[in-house]
C-alpha cells in the first residue's frame, strides 16, 4: 500500500507491506534506527516516537495507520544542531547507561512534559511506566526530566 | 593540574551519540546483501528429535535455506570454559543447533534464513519436528533424587559437579558446641537478567581470505573470537574479526558463547550472504541465560552473646539443561569463597551441588554468586539477632573483621586477601544518614496505630576484578584462561591521544573514565584522548568487561602504560633540555628541570618531537606508545551497608520501600557521577529479586513468565529515589586504589529488603518469606505468623 508520512519535517512516500510495523518501516526502510526494539509484547517503551505531538509506541502500529500523520524520532527532536533541553537533561543528569532505552525515554517525557508542566516526582515516574529502563533504576531519568521542565520554564 | 579530572563528576563522551539516536546497535547494522534468520525453538523441555519436515518451509519464496541440526554436525558443540574447580565436571554442552535431543524449553533445533526478517518467521512456522517427549524436572533439590528424570547420560541423577569449601569437621564441631543453632531453607530465586537490547549477531564470510567478521553482542569480544575459532571450528584465530558494536546493556548475559552466534556464523559461509539474527523478546526469555537459582540449606551457630561461631550451607545450583560457557564457576568459586561477608566466622563450610535440570541456561547474572553469598550471610546475622533479640547494627559491629585486621585472610578465600576495609565506618555512615534512632522511634509509635514498618540491614562485601591468573586459572579454581587485561596508549604527533583496550563498555562509561585518567596522568584535556575497544582487529588481547574488573584491571592497565609513556617523555623532554633525567620532572603536563618549571617542554610538544624522531636521546625508538598488561596481585573487596526502611500493609501484604539508604565503599573512584548511576541501578535489580522478579517454570519445564508481560521487570513508579552515601578506602591492591562499582548494589540490596520487611512483621511473628515477596505471600505468612 502506498503510504505518505512527514518524519522529522520531511514528507516520505513509500509502498508498504500491510502488515509492517511502523517501528520496522522507520528502521529498516528508512534507516531511522535511533527508535529502537526491546520487546515483542508492547512493554518496553523503547520504540516510543511523536505520531501527530503525542507518544506511541511505534511497535504496536501498523505503517499503513501512518499515513497522513505527522512523526517524530529522536533523531528530529534537536533542532537546528542543538539538543533538545530534554537531550541535555539526560546527559548533564546521567540519565543514561547503555543508552538502549533512552531515545524511547526521551521521547516520552517530552510528550509527558506537554502535558506537565510541572511535575513532581511522583508524577514523573507514573508518567513513564510504560517505559523500561534495566540501567539506570530510573534515579537520573526522573532527575534528568526534572531538570528538563525547569529548563523549559516549567 | 589546577583541577584534578581524576574523581570529577565529568559528563560522559559517549552520550552524544547516545541522546541522539545515532550510535548503531547491533540491530541498526545493515549489511549490503545481508540475509535475516529465525530460529525454530523446542516447545518442549525434554525431548527427543525424531524427524525434521523442512521441505515446506524451504519452498517459500524469498527462503534462502533451512538447516536443522544433522547439517552441522562438523561443528562443534560450544565449550565449557570454567568447571568448578579441583572436581569432576559432567560437561554437557550446546550445538549451534541440536541434532538429537533437547534439554530446555526453546533450544533451537532449526534455522530459517530468508531474504527478509517476515519471510524467514513466516516459514519458521512449516516446519514439522516430530518429539519424543520425555518426562521433566525443573527443581534442582528433586532432580538429584531417585526416580527423577535422567538428562544426561553422563551425569547420573542430574548431578554436573559436586564441590566443597571450608572446613568441614571444624564447622561441625563449632556448630555442635554453638550456644544456639539457626536453620533455615533459603530460595534465591530464577532471575532473567533482561537487557533492554536483546542479543544479536550479524556474520560475513570472505571467500578470498577464508575469513569471517563477526558482528555481536558481546561483552568479551576477544574471549569470543578465541573460543569461536579455537574450540568450535577449529580455524586460526587470525581467520576471525569479532566486533561488539554498541551494547545496550548485559548484566552478565552478553559474556557468553551462544549457540547462535556460531551458527549465524557457519549460515555465512554455507549461504555466501552476510547473514543477521536479532534476539525477540521472547526468544531472550527462553534462550538467553538465566541468573541465581540456589535452594540452600543453612546453619549457623552462636554465643548467647552474639558471636558468630560457625556457618554450614548445603545449596543446590541450577544450572539448566545444558551448561553455558562459566556455568560452574559461579556457584562454586564466586559463591562459597564469599561465605565469610564482613564478618569473622572461624568455621564455614560450604557444599554444592551443581544440577541439571530442563530449564534454561543459568550463568552469571549481575553480582554472580556474591548475591547469593551475600543473601545467605546477611540473612543468617539477622536469624541470630532475632533469636537472641539483638539490634541488627549491633550483632553487624560485634562480629565485623576490624579496619586493624587487614589485610584478612578468611580461610575459605583459599589464599587470598581482604585487601582493606573499614566496615564499622560504612556502618556508621548509613546510620547516621538513615537517622537511626529516630526510625525505631517512629517504627514504636506506628505500631501503636497498627502500622507495620520495618528497617532492614545489609553489611556486604564483594570480590572484584577476580585474579591473579594462576589462582583463578586451571592451577586454582577451574577458569580455562587467565584474566589479567591489556591497554595500549599512543600519544599522536598532534598530541592527541588514542587509547585501545581489550575491555567492552556496555554503559558503564570506559569512554570516560578512561580519558580521565589519561588526562590526569599526562595533563591532556579529556577532549583530546579517544578509547577505542570492542573489536579485535586493533585493540590489544582483552578478557572482557564482568565482575567489575574494568576499573581494577583494565584501567590499572591504561594506568601502567602511562606510567611508561611518561617516564619516556621524561627522557626525551631532559634531552631537549640539555639535562640529566634524574634532574626532571613530569609535572601538570610538562617535562621541565626540578625548580625551573617556566622553560618547559608540553606532553602534546613531546609527542610530536617523539613522532618526528628528528632529535631523540640515543638508542630511542620514535613515538609515544605503550602497552602494558596487568595481572593483579589480588582481587579488591568492596564493601558498604544498605539499609532499607519498609512499610507493609497487613491486611493486604503490599509493601511500600519508604527510603533506600546505600553507603558502598568502592576504593577510590574515577567519577562520582557515574559510580552512583551504577549503584542506582544496582539497587534497582537487588530490589526487584526482593519483591518481583522471579522466572517461574512450570513442572512440565514451560517457562511461565516468558515475556515482559509476565516477567515482572521493575518500573520507574515502583521504586523510590535511593540516597547514596560513600566512603573512601583505597585498595592497595593496584596504584588506582579503586576496587570496582558495578555490582555493589545488586549484591547489597536484595537482603536488606528482606530483612526490612521481616523487621516489618516481627510483631506478627513472621520469620521467614520466600522471594519475591509478592502481596499474596507476605498475606499468607501473615496469616500463618
Ligand atoms: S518495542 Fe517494546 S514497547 Fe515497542
Ligand atoms: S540506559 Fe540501559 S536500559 Fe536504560
Amino acid at each position: 500500500m502506498k503510504i505518505s508520512v512527514k518524519i522529522n519535517g520531511k514528507t516520505v512516500e513509500r509502498d508498504v507491506d500491510p502488515r509492517m510495523l511502523l517501528v520496522h518501516f522507520l528502521r529498516d526502510e528508512l534507516g531511522l534506527t535511533g527508535t529502537k526494539v526491546g520487546c515483542d509484547t508492547s512493554q518496553c517503551g523503547s520504540c516510543t516516537v511523536h505520531l501527530n505531538g503525542e507518544a506511541l509506541k511505534s511497535c504496536t502500529f501498523f505503517a499503513v495507520q501512518a499515513d497522513g500523520a505527522e512523526i517524530t524520532t529522536i533523531e528530529g527532536l534537536a533542532a537546528n544542531g542543538s539538543l533538545h533541553p530534554m537531550q541535555e537533561g539526560f546527559w548533564e543528569k546521567h540519565g543514561l547507561q547503555c543508552g538502549y532505552c533512552t531515545p524511547g525515554m526521551i521521547m516520552a517525557s517530552v510528550a509527558f512534559l506537554k502535558k506537565h508542566a510541572h511535575p513532581t516526582e511522583e508524577d514523573i515516574r507514573h508518567g513513564l511506566e510504560g517505559n523500561l529502563c534495566r540501567c539506570t533504576g530510573y534515579h537520573n531519568i526522573v532527575a534528568a526530566v526534572k531538570a528538563a521542565s525547569e529548563k523549559m520554564g516549567g | 593540574m589546577a583541577s584534578r579530572v581524576f574523581g570529577a563528576s565529568i559528563k560522559r563522551k559517549e552520550d552524544p551519540r547516545l541522546i541522539t539516536g545515532e550510535a548503531k546497535y547491533l540491530d541498526d547494522l545493515q549489511l549490503p546483501g545481508m540475509a535475516h534468520a529465525a530460529i525454530l525453538r523446542s516447545p518442549h523441555a525434554h525431548a527427543r528429535i525424531k524427524s525434521i519436515d523442512t521441505s515446506a518451509a524451504a519452498a517459500v519464496p524469498g527462503v534462502l535455506g533451512v538447516f536443522t541440526g544433522k547439517d552441522f554436525m562438523d561443528v562443534n558443540p560450544l565449550p565449557c570454559a570454567w568447571q568448578a574447580g579441583g572436581v569432576e565436571n559432567h560437561v554437557n554442552t550446546p550445538r549451534v543447533l541440536e541434532p538429537e535431543k533437547v534439554t530446555f524449553t526453546g533450544a533451537g533445533v532449526a534455522v530459517v534464513v530468508a531474504e527478509s526478517r517476515y519471510i524467514a518467521e513466516d516459514a519458521l512456522q512449516l516446519i514439522k519436528v516430530n518429539y519424543e517427549v520425555l518426562p521433566a524436572v525443573v527443581d534442582a533439590q528433586k532432580a538429584t533424587q531417585s526416580g527423577a528424570p535422567q538428562i544426561h547420560d553422563n551425569a547420573p541423577n542430574n548431578v554436573c559437579m559436586e564441590w566443597s569449601c571450608g572446613d568441614k569437621a571444624g564447622t561441625d564441631k563449632a556448630l555442635g558446641e554453638a550456644e544456639v543453632v539457626i536453620k533455615e531453607r533459603v530460595v534465591n530465586q530464577r532471575l532473567i537478567p533482561t537487557p533492554m537490547e536483546t542479543r544479536g549477531c550479524i556474520a560475513q564470510y570472505l571467500p578470498a581470505t577464508d575469513e569471517y567478521t563477526v558482528w555481536m553482542t558481546s561483552q568479551a569480544p576477544h574471549v569470543m573470537r578465541l573460543l569461536m575459532t579455537a574450540f568450535v571450528f577449529g580455524i586460526p584465530e587470525t581467520k576471525m574479526r569479532v566486533i561488539s558494536p554498541q551494547v545496550g546493556g548485559g548484566f552478565g548475559a552478553k559474556i557468553f558463547l551462544y549457540p547462535e552466534y556460531c551458527l549465524v556464523t557457519a549460515l555465512s559461509k554455507k549461504i555466501g550472504r552476510p547473514v543477521k539474527w536479532a534476539e525477540t523478546r521472547s526468544e531472550n526469555y527462553v534462550a538467553t541465560t538465566h541468573g541465581r537459582d540456589h535452594i540452600t540449606e543453612l546453619e549457623v551457630g552462636a554465643k548467647r552473646d552474639g558471636t558468630i561461631t560457625a556457618l554450614r550451607v548445603n545449596t543446590y545450583a541450577n544450572l539448566g539443561g545444558i551448561l553455558s560457557t562459566i556455568a560452574p564457576g559461579i556457584p562454586t568459586t564466586l559463591y562459597g569463597r564469599l561465605l565469610s561477608g564482613a564478618y569473622k566466622i572461624p568455621n564455614i563450610y560450604c557444599h554444592v551441588w551443581g544440577v541439571y535440570t530442563n530449564t534454561g541456561m543459568v550463568d552469571a547474572y549481575r553480582g554472580a554468586g556474591r548475591p547469593e553469598a551475600t543473601f545467605v550471610v546477611e540473612r543468617a546475622v539477622d536469624m541470630v539477632a532475632n533469636q537472641l533479640s539483638m539490634d541488627p547494627a549491633e550483632i553487624r559491629r560485634k562480629n565485623f573483621i576490624p579496619s586493624s585486621a587487614f589485610p584478612y585472610d578468611p580461610k575459605i578465600l583459599n589464599g587470598l586477601k581482604y585487601d582493606s576495609g573499614d566496615y564499622d565506618k560504612a556502618l556508621g555512615k548509613a546510620l547516621e544518614m538513615v537517622g537511626y534512632q529516630d526510625f525505631r522511634k517512629a517504627q514504636a509509635d506506628a505500631r501503636q496505630q497498627g502500622r507495620y514498618l520495618g528497617i532492614g540491614f545489609s553489611s556486604y562485601i564483594e570480590m572484584c576484578g577476580v585474579a591473579p591468573s594462576a589462582w583463578i586459572g586451571l592451577p586454582g579454581e577451574g577458569w580455562g584462561a587467565g584474566l589479567w587485561e591489556s591497554a595500549n596508549v599512543r600519544v599522536h604527533l598532534t598530541g592527541k591521544v588514542v587509547v585501545t583496550s581489550g575491555s567492552q563498555s556496555h554503559g558503564q562509561g570506559h569512554e570516560t573514565t578512561t580519558a580521565q585518567i589519561v588526562a590526569e596522568e599526562l595533563g591532556v584535556p579529556v577532549e583530546d584522548v579517544i578509547v577505542q575497544h570492542s573489536d579485535t582487529l586493533g585493540t590489544p588481547f582483552g578478557y572482557g568487561t564482568y565482575g567489575s574488573r574494568s576499573a581494577s584491571v583494565g584501567q590499572v592497565a591504561v594506568f601502567n602504560s602511562l606510567q611508561k609513556i611518561k617516564e619516556k617523555a621524561k627522557k626525551l623532554g631532559a634531552h631537549l633540555l640539555e639535562a640529566a633525567v634524574e634532574d626532571v620532572v613530569f609535572e601538570n603536563g610538562k617535562v621541565h628541570v626540578k625548580g625551573s618549571p617556566d622553560k618547559a617542554k608540553t606532553i602534546q610538544e613531546l609527542a610530536g618531537a617523539a613522532a618526528l624522531g628528528y632529535s631523540l636521546p640515543a638508542g630511542m625508538e620514535p613515538f609515544l606508545d605503550d602497552t602494558a598488561y596487568y595481572d593483579p596481585p589480588n582481587c579488591t573487596f568492596p564493601f558498604g551497608t544498605h539499609i532499607c526502611i519498609v512499610e507493609v500493609d497487613a491486611g493486604t501484604g503490599q509493601i511500600d520501600i519508604k527510603r533506600y539508604v546505600a553507603v558502598d565503599d568502592v576504593g577510590k573512584v574515577i567519577n562520582p557521577m557515574i559510580v552512583d548511576g551504577q549503584v542506582h541501578g544496582g539497587i534497582a535489580q537487588g530490589v526487584a529479586q526482593a519483591l518481583w522478579e522471579g522466572a517461574v517454570y512450570d513442572e512440565n519445564g514451560q517457562l511461565l513468565t516468558g515475556s515482559l508481560m509476565d516477567y515482572a521487570l521493575p518500573r520507574a513508579d515502583l521504586l523510590p529515589s535511593f540516597e547514596v552515601g560513600r566512603t573512601e578506602t583505597p585498595s592497595p591492591t593496584n596504584p588506582l586504589g579503586v576496587k570496582g562499582a558495578g555490582e555493589t548494589g545488586t549484591i547489597a540490596a536484595t537482603p536488606a529488603v528482606v530483612n526490612a520487611v521481616l523487621d516489618a512483621l516481627k510483631p506478627l511473628g513472621v520469620l521467614h518469606i520466600d522471594m519475591p515477596m509478592t502481596p499474596a505471600r507476605v498475606w499468607q505468612a501473615i496469616q500463618k505468623g
